[in-house]
């Protein structure tokens, strides 16, 4: 999108992976997979896009809109280690003028507002408070809107606008705790150096419950699986907000405001909202419907070896891998089907890395007979909550989880 | 840690001793970048212009060409966001090209 590179050839997102052999060969040849394109199975198209490597500290990634940057994960990166790489994590903007240097002496993060006293904290200043760390997925509201049908305007993404990262930084709430939150406070209001291009646009900002941002949970990192943050992904501080979408985890933050009232800025109250009803899932053209924020996240789980149309053996031992995520809670089951869903079978967990983090799974299983057969995965959370059977819908196209399924065929 | 995950978890753990080298030591350095500019233009057609001109100021043209097929009315929502939720400066003698660019080019039936 950025400069018309000629399309050297239409490649299919599988036969770019076999082509590719994985991560290390795309990044060792970067101009090759510059000029891929590959396809996406979005309904009803368009689905060619391209492969993008032309973004500083980030590898081979699914252009989706060059300004603002949208980038996507390809999926096959989900397959290689439970960790997401810092250079291949999904990239997500809302306005265009985003700082381009960041000189670490001189920036300041403010905290301010229902405070006893305002705070202006150099990066050094941050780092000498408490350190923590925790495994944490971070999902865009609309990961995999591109599959609601019908579909929706927005960023058209496929399952890719997620990852899961070790974060470290400090806690929010001992930052808070420096400036001295005043009784009466209600949320706490954060803002990133992002701005738009039009001055009266509506700046990003995202807020928190007062006692939500003071769980000792809610994060401010500066360090990403062990790296600083790649600028696209917020140098030099994030907001993370374990458990809940990625519209909270502000990016670049350098302004926390503690409010005495509820926010009412636009990028709460309008944008990022969703039905309030089961699964957020009304039918297209229903009205009447009360909205509120999006928050927490909800069960997905993916077959990540696998891919749909692989020609699998019928009658031999077949390994299914992939991850899976319990949204707000850890996993407690993931389950297998390669009958369509008429049976399912426990699968073997991976490593806990935490509760807000991926789990991977396998199972070893073997298909009786040639022909289709339709594999499914089915996530049950620590909390109890199970994948649906049915996708749900909504008009922004977003908290898409139902049980996946890949069509394969046996030979 | 379990041993029947060979391939996928040795990626995962090979990981963390990196993680955790690099998180003793961890100190953040300046970065300054330049990004793709995103400066292609809308394929040729009526509104062309009108699309170009008010636009891309805000967005790369990718935005609105990787969008759906998508009902007339759908689109005339989107246009209007544009212009009052995200003020958009779009001349109001624009709005009528941009819309016809749109369905024309990427229009559904309903």
């Amino acid at each position: 999108m950025a400069r018309a590179s000629p399309r050297r050839s239409l490649l299919s997102r599988r036969c770019l992976l076999e082509t590719a052999g994985g991560a290390t060969l795309a990044l060792a040849s970067p101009p090759a997979l510059a000029d891929a394109v590959v396809k996406l199975p979005l309904p009803g198209g368009p689905d060619e896009r391209q492969i993008t490597t032309a973004f500083p500290e980030k590898g081979a990634l699914i252009l989706q809109r060059t300004r603002p940057p949208l980038l996507e994960t390809p999926f096959e990166v989900f397959d290689q280690s439970v960790f997401t790489p810092n250079d291949r994590f999904y990239v997500r903007w809302h306005w265009a003028v985003i700082p381009t240097q960041i000189d670490v002496g001189s920036f300041r993060l403010a905290v301010r507002g229902h405070v006893a006293k305002s705070l202006s904290l150099s990066l050094d200043a941050i780092l000498a408070l408490p350190r923590v760390g925790l495994v944490a997925v971070n999902q865009c509201s609309g990961n995999s809107r591109g599959y609601f049908q019908p579909r929706g305007p927005g960023g058209e993404w496929t399952n890719g606008a997620m990852g899961n990262a070790r974060w470290t930084g400090v806690r929010l709430k001992d930052v808070l705790d420096r400036a001295g939150v005043k009784a009466g406070a209600a949320q706490v209001r954060f803002n990133g150096m992002d701005e738009p291009v039009v001055a009266e646009a509506p700046d990003f900002m995202k807020s928190l419950d007062i006692d939500h941002a003071r769980d000792g949970e809610v994060m401010i990192a500066y360090a990403m699986n062990g790296q600083q943050l790649p600028l696209l992904n917020g140098f030099p501080l994030r907001l993370v907000v374990p458990g809940w979408y990625s519209t909270y985890w502000v990016k670049m933050l350098n302004d926390i405001e503690v409010l005495d009232q509820p926010d009412t800025n636009y990028w709460m109250t309008t944008a990022y909202t969703i039905p309030d009803t089961p699964h957020a899932s009304i039918r297209p053209g229903q009205t009447g419907v009360k909205l509120v924020p999006i928050s927490r996240m909800v069960p997905r789980s993916f077959i990540t070896n696998i891919k749909p149309g692989d020609k699998l053996r019928a009658g031999a031992e077949t390994l299914a891998r992939g991850i899976a995520f319990g949204g707000d809670a850890g996993v407690s089951r993931l389950e297998f089907s390669s009958d369509g869903g008429k049976s399912w079978q426990q699968t073997q967990l991976g490593t806990d890395e935490g509760k807000y983090s991926f789990r991977q799974w396998q199972i070893r299983f073997t298909l009786p007979a040639a022909g289709e057969h339709l594999l499914k995965v089915r996530c049950t959370s620590s909390s109890g909550e199970v994948q649906p059977d049915t996708p749900n819908w909504n008009p922004a196209g977003f908290m898409r989880n139902v049980i996946e399924q890949i069509a394969i065929v046996a030979a | 840690m379990r041993t029947f995950l060979p391939v996928t978890l040795a990626a995962g753990v090979a990981l963390s001793p990196c993680c955790g080298q690099a998180e003793s030591k961890l100190s953040l350095r300046s970065v300054s970048i330049d990004l793709p500019p995103g400066d292609r233009t809308f394929p040729d057609g009526p509104g062309a212009d009108a699309m170009n001109n008010n636009c891309l100021a805000c967005h790369s043209a990718g935005m609105v060409l990787n969008q759906p097929a998508l009902p007339k009315a759908e689109w005339e929502a989107e246009v209007n966001k544009m212009r009052t939720a995200y003020k958009a400066p779009i001349d109001a003698k624009d709005v009528g090209a941009i819309l016809d660019y749109l369905v024309s080019t990427k229009g559904a039936g309903g």
